[in-house]
């Protein structure tokens, strides 16, 4: 994907593959993919697709099967101790349920105490709650209010914003958010989306966005990589794939997303169950043959 | 307009607890239309759910229904109904699909075997009959049915949801209530599940009650609308009417809160 920055992060043909036999799943199938600094790229598929897989992969919580991690242009798994501390901070994560991710024992400005004395040791004593405030500021919140709380004093939208200001501690050069508001309430999911773009624009952040939701990707995300069945099918910039798809199942996809200027009741708009069928089956298949749609907009053969 | 379906008139829902009661539907009241599909949307806790539950009589303690809640299916209403009277209004007049009604299916029983149970006990079906009614219902969702000798497992979370929707289709049912039930899966398996019923009900003439949180969604699919905040129905009107010319600020605000495919937020 086109950025002029080197890119932070780097997945470089990844593959994963659960169990073995004719039982495996191959989740991810020569995945390649680049974070760069002030750009966020969208993973969009349907349910099972792997997005989840190359956020793990990326966190590290997954050994790749094939391929490797590149940080900063180096391969992650010949990296030294410090590399990887550099890697642990530099890389945070935002997880899906809001609710799950926060320990109801503690307060909230205990959530952000703990990463800022793992990742942030130059911190002492009255600087840490001076930086626990700035990070409630940051990500919208009443410091005087909202750190004192505990998770269940707060709502949905709240407690993703303290999950953010929890990564946003570790002064991260990337944020893997996956499926950061698929759990919020539809009103508050935009202030959520808005608050990433945001601070990745501001704080230079690479933003890897992981969704379903392929309308709020074009929201947030510069570029965007669609998944079928462990592989990217289609990726580049997200307008022109949007605007301009060309595999058959991001064309499925687009059709099928809600949109109430269109009726069920018009033949038009019907997606039909055999084509989906075959659609689905022809984008299964391993595929090495890349094309270029357009400058920046890449597809593969299906 | 035709003489309603259902008319839920008043319908107020508390939930009663320790130290002091929760309302969580309050005083909402409003028609379906035979063959209509009539849908209710709203954030999380707005009291969709409990309203789905108690037109389908499953609602359960604490729940309780406040005494001047009428809820009229064909004229009769269905707060009034005994114990016998209540077996032959489940499926046979209203049946309801969850969101998780895939799960539902039992796991160690063919699909064909969990259709006879639902046709013998209701309709008095032979083997034979039920077979042949049972192959006519998976056609209708795009199932093969000669897999009616398969198990759950062997079909996918899109296929089972369409076998659940068969086989609450199969008692030729008045109105189907749906709370959510294409929400675990993809956009396309959804897209073709709700067409499906699109269709069937043009040809089959049920009516449907349909609930989700997506108001595009919503409108792809509904007649008619209505808008649910903090128990109350705070605006209703046709699909094109809350879509473009929303009156209330609830709903304003809900549709400002939608990204739009092509660009910006919707409107
Ligand atoms: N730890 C695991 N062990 C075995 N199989 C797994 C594991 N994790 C994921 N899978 C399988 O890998 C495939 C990809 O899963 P993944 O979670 O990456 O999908 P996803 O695109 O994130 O889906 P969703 O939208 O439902 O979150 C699925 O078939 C899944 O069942
Ligand atoms: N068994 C119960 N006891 C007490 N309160 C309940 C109970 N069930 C639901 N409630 C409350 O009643 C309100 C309405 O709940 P309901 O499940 O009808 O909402 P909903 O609109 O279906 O929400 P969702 O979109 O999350 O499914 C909520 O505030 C909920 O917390
Ligand atoms: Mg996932
Ligand atoms: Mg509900």
């Amino acid at each position: 994907m086109s950025a002029t920055s080197a890119p932070i992060l780097t997945l470089d043909k990844i593959s994963k593959t659960f169990g073995g036999g004719p039982g495996a799943v191959h989740a991810a199938r020569s995945i390649s993919f680049s974070l760069h600094a002030g750009r966020a790229l969208a993973v969009v598929g349907e349910s099972g697709s792997g997005k989840t897989t190359c956020a793990r992969i990326a966190m590290r919580e997954y050994e790749p099967s094939e391929g490797r991690l590149l940080f900063k242009g180096k391969p992650v798994d010949t990296a030294g101790s410090r590399e990887i501390a550099d890697y642990r901070r530099s890389v945070q994560m935002i997880f899906q349920d809001p609710f799950a991710s926060l320990n109801p024992a503690h307060t909230i400005a205990y959530h952000l105490k703990r990463p800022l004395m793992l990742h942030r040791p130059e911190l002492k004593g009255a600087a840490i709650g001076e930086e626990i405030t700035a990070l409630l500021r940051q990500v919208k919140l009443d410091p005087d209010i909202v750190a004192p709380k505990y998770p269940h004093e707060l709502s949905g939208g709240q407690r993703q914003r303290v999950n953010i200001a929890r990564a946003l501690a570790a002064k991260p050069e990337v944020i893997v958010a996956d499926e950061p508001t698929s759990m919020l309430d539809v009103s508050v999911r935009l202030g959520v989306l808005n608050l990433l773009s945001e601070m990745k624009r501001e704080m230079n952040l690479g933003l890897l966005y992981i969704t379903h939701d392929i309308a709020t990707a074009r929201y947030v995300a510069e570029d965007i990589a669609v998944m079928y069945a462990g592989q990217i099918v289609e990726w580049g910039n997200t307008g022109k794939v949007i605007d301009n798809p060309a595999h058959p199942y991001t064309k499925l996809l687009l059709s099928a997303v809600p949109d109430p200027d269109i009726r069920f009741d018009d033949p038009k708009a019907q997606v039909s169950t055999s084509e989906a069928d075959e659609t689905r089956r022809r984008s299964a298949a391993t595929q090495e043959t890349i094309r270029e749609v357009e400058p920046d907009h890449f597809v593969r053969a299906a | 307009m035709t003489a309603p379906l259902l008319s839920v008139k008043n319908l107020t829902i508390d939930y009663i607890g320790e130290e002091k009661d929760f309302r969580a539907v309050d005083n909402v009241s409003f028609d379906v239309a035979p063959g209509e599909v009539f849908g209710l949307a709203g954030e999380s806790g707005c009291g969709k759910s409990t309203i789905a539950f108690a037109i389908s009589r499953l609602h359960k303690p604490p729940a309780l229904i406040r005494r001047e809640s009428t809820i009229l299916l064909n004229g009769r209403n269905v707060l009034d109904l005994d114990d016998k009277a209540l077996r032959d209004f489940r499926w046979r007049e209203v049946a309801m699909v969850f969101q998780s009604a895939m799960n539902s299916l039992n796991p160690v029983l063919r699909i064909e075997q969990q259709f006879y149970d639902v046709l013998k006990t209701h309709k008095g079906m032979s083997r034979a009959e039920a077979r042949d009614r049972t192959a006519e219902m998976l056609k209708l969702v795009d199932i093969a049915p000669d897999r009616m000798r398969n198990y759950p497992h062997q079909f996918s979370g899109g296929m089972r949801q369409r076998i659940v929707i068969a086989i609450c289709l199969a008692l030729d049912p008045r109105l189907v209530v749906m709370d959510e039930p294409t929400t675990a899966l993809d956009v396309v398996v959804q897209r073709e599940i709700l067409q499906r019923i699109n269709e069937l009900r043009r040809k089959l003439g049920f009516a449907v009650l349909f609930i989700t949180h997506d108001l595009g969604l919503m409108v792809q699919f509904c007649d008619r609308i209505g808008i649910m905040l903090g128990g109350k129905l705070v605006e209703q009107g046709t699909a094109d009417a809350i879509y473009r010319t929303p009156e209330h600020d609830y709903t304003k605000k809900l549709w400002a809160s939608f990204p739009s495919l092509h660009g910006g937020v919707l409107r």
